[in-house]
């Protein structure tokens, strides 16, 4: 049977299948990404027509502090929000796991990731107000003397990391839990006949047991991380965010909309294609490295 | 006692991530009169719809400035009308779109599909900021600015992870049906529509869900295409709102009217669709 299908020529219905996607393909993703790729080497201002300078913009990138800055608190946000999102995650997920099957609870952890970033960011720019801001009322109930907000030069970035860790914690502890319920089940059983306890049975089950599955979240999330955009544009009411809160994605808007450096945003938009795909080419390498003993 | 201290963790983490939507519907029921005398208050001392008639537009706008709002006209009946539209249009068209494709990558055979794939999987790798550079001075180029084609064309028909997606799900599922299908002489058109198709519900609505959900956050393009009045969606008008209000006192009662908004529809997916949508949420079928 399989040779009646092996000898069967799909080629005119295998392009037509292919058509709208084709169509999609070649229009939106492979047609601007040689133009993003062109207007990296020229100077383009939208009301011009671009015009070629060699590699005078991925010179002047050298240079310029301010894209330096951008990776810079970029970096920093990544960690702190992948860090904490994940470590959380995990722990809720282990929980979970452990004590409940409910999709109720799950779901409701669910909620924050359903809900636009905009939204996230306003909403968390009201409960931190200087003023009227509840999360602020709590500190002062607990006696703290700080005054939480987006514009302390200190506190900014890791507010925004914690922020969007809040929204994507509950999303990232349900892949994880998907990948626990693979965990054959027996293996707990026989753990705890021989006396193993909760913690001892997490360090040496379940998390060896869900490497793969947490490298997979890893290489996901921190694609995602690199893309912080809505965040930072909403909660300072529309304008510029101060430069410890600048981060890479609205350097490139900044310089492309506000400034309109059409040829610049795209040879920033450049190094970061670059630096994505090596920091996927290596977390594709670590994962590879550590499949699981389940297969 | 540990297990004990784990449901006071998993409590614990259920108020901090319910919590603060509690706080957006309470602050939207808040009269903006009454916002700092009820700054710390669990529950409005003289709870009102008006936020919500007002930033839906349904008062007039004398009504609305009494109410606190800047004055500036907001329609977030239409706002919201836009999103559903966007978001719904794109999941459906771009779903099927890319199952035809998903189906022509693991079951047809062809010269250069192994190629095409290739690219296409390529592409996930390119972050979406470089080509929305380019696409946003195409859709310019042809006068697609502000109109709803500009705005929705671009993720129209795919994106690279639904095709990959829906062509590992294709592969992973058995040949027998098909090739019974076949001896029958039904063609590879029929076969797609009326046997595979309807086998495969359960993935096309699961992407097909991410798809709503994802659009429906979508913030930097269609704040670039789509600012104007008639094609804003939510995001963008929640944005635009936030900009009008005085940046000394935002109008935050009105603000987390629109915000409630934004929240209710996903909500409701969330409710009927729920145990799917969180049964979806799985990465250890995908190696």
């Amino acid at each position: 049977m399989q040779a009646v299908l092996r000898k069967r020529d799909d080629r005119v219905a295998g392009w037509l299948f292919l058509l709208p996607v084709l169509i999609g393909f070649l229009i939106f993703y492979a047609y601007p990404t040689v133009r993003g790729v062109w207007y990296s080497f020229t100077d383009y201002s939208l009301l011009n027509d671009p015009a070629y300078v060699g590699a005078d913009n991925y010179r002047e990138l050298v240079g310029d502090e301010q894209f330096w800055n951008a990776l810079k608190v970029t970096a920093y946000y990544v960690v702190v929000n992948i860090g904490s999102q994940t470590l959380i995650a995990l722990g809720l997920a282990a929980l979970m796991h452990r004590l409940t099957r409910s999709v109720v609870l799950r779901a409701a952890l669910l909620v924050p990731w359903l809900v636009p970033n905009v939204t996230i960011g306003l909403l968390w720019a009201w409960l931190l107000d200087p003023d009227l801001g509840f999360v602020n009322h709590l500190l002062g109930l607990a006696g703290l003397d700080t005054t939480l907000s987006f514009n302390s030069p200190t506190w900014a970035m890791p507010l925004v990391a914690l922020v969007n860790s809040w929204a994507y914690t509950g999303y990232t502890a349900l892949l994880l839990y998907a990948g626990m319920l693979q965990i054959p089940q027996g293996l707990y059983e026989s753990a705890s006949i021989d006396g193993a306890g909760e913690v001892r049975m997490f360090r040496s089950i379940t998390l060896p047991l869900l490497r793969p599955i947490i490298a997979l979240v890893l290489v996901v999330s921190l694609i995602g991380s690199f893309q912080i955009f809505d965040t930072v544009a909403v909660v300072y009411g529309g304008k510029a965010p101060i430069p410890e809160t600048r981060v890479i994605y609205y350097y490139i808007f900044q310089q492309a909309f506000t400034y309109f450096h059409m040829g610049y945003a795209a040879a920033v938009a450049m190094v970061l294609v670059v630096v994505l795909g090596v920091l996927t080419a290596v977390q594709m390498r670590m994962l590879r490295a550590s499949r699981s003993d389940l297969g | 006692m540990l297990k004990r201290v784990s449901w006071l963790a998993l409590a614990a983490a259920l108020v901090v991530t319910v919590f603060p939507f509690y706080w957006m519907i309470r602050t939207a029921l808040t009269p903006a009169a009454d916002l700092f005398r009820d700054s710390t208050a669990l529950w409005p001392s003289n709870p009102t719809l008006i936020n919500f008639t007002r930033v839906l537009g349904l008062v007039s706008s004398e009504e609305a400035r009494a109410a606190g709002g800047s004055g500036a006209e907001i329609d977030f009946l239409l706002y919201t009308a836009n999103s559903l539209v966007y978001s719904g249009l794109i999941a459906v068209v771009q779903t099927l779109c890319c199952a035809m494709a998903g189906y022509a990558f693991a079951r047809l055979r062809f010269p250069g599909r192994d190629l095409v794939f290739g690219v296409i999987v390529a592409a996930l790798m390119v972050p979406p900021i470089f080509t929305l550079l380019p696409n946003f001075v195409l859709v310019k180029q042809l006068g697609l600015v502000n109109t709803f084609p500009g705005l929705v064309l671009p993720s129209l028909l795919m994106t690279p992870f639904a095709v990959f997606f829906l062509r590992q799900f294709f592969l992973s599922i058995p040949r027998d049906v098909e090739e019974a299908a076949t001896l029958e002489g039904i063609g590879r058109w029929g076969m797609f529509w009326r046997i595979v198709l309807p086998m495969s519900r359960g993935p096309l609505i699961t992407i097909g869900l991410t798809t709503i959900v994802w659009s429906w956050k979508d913030y930097l393009w269609p704040l670039l295409v789509g600012k104007a009045e008639e094609t804003r969606v939510l995001t963008v008008g929640l944005g635009v709102f936030l900009q009008q209000s005085p940046n000394r006192a935002p109008d935050w009662t009105g603000l987390m009217a629109g915000s409630v908004l934004s929240v209710v529809p996903v909500l409701l997916l969330l409710v009927f669709l729920g145990r799917r949508l969180v049964q979806s949420l799985n990465f250890s079928g995908m190696k």
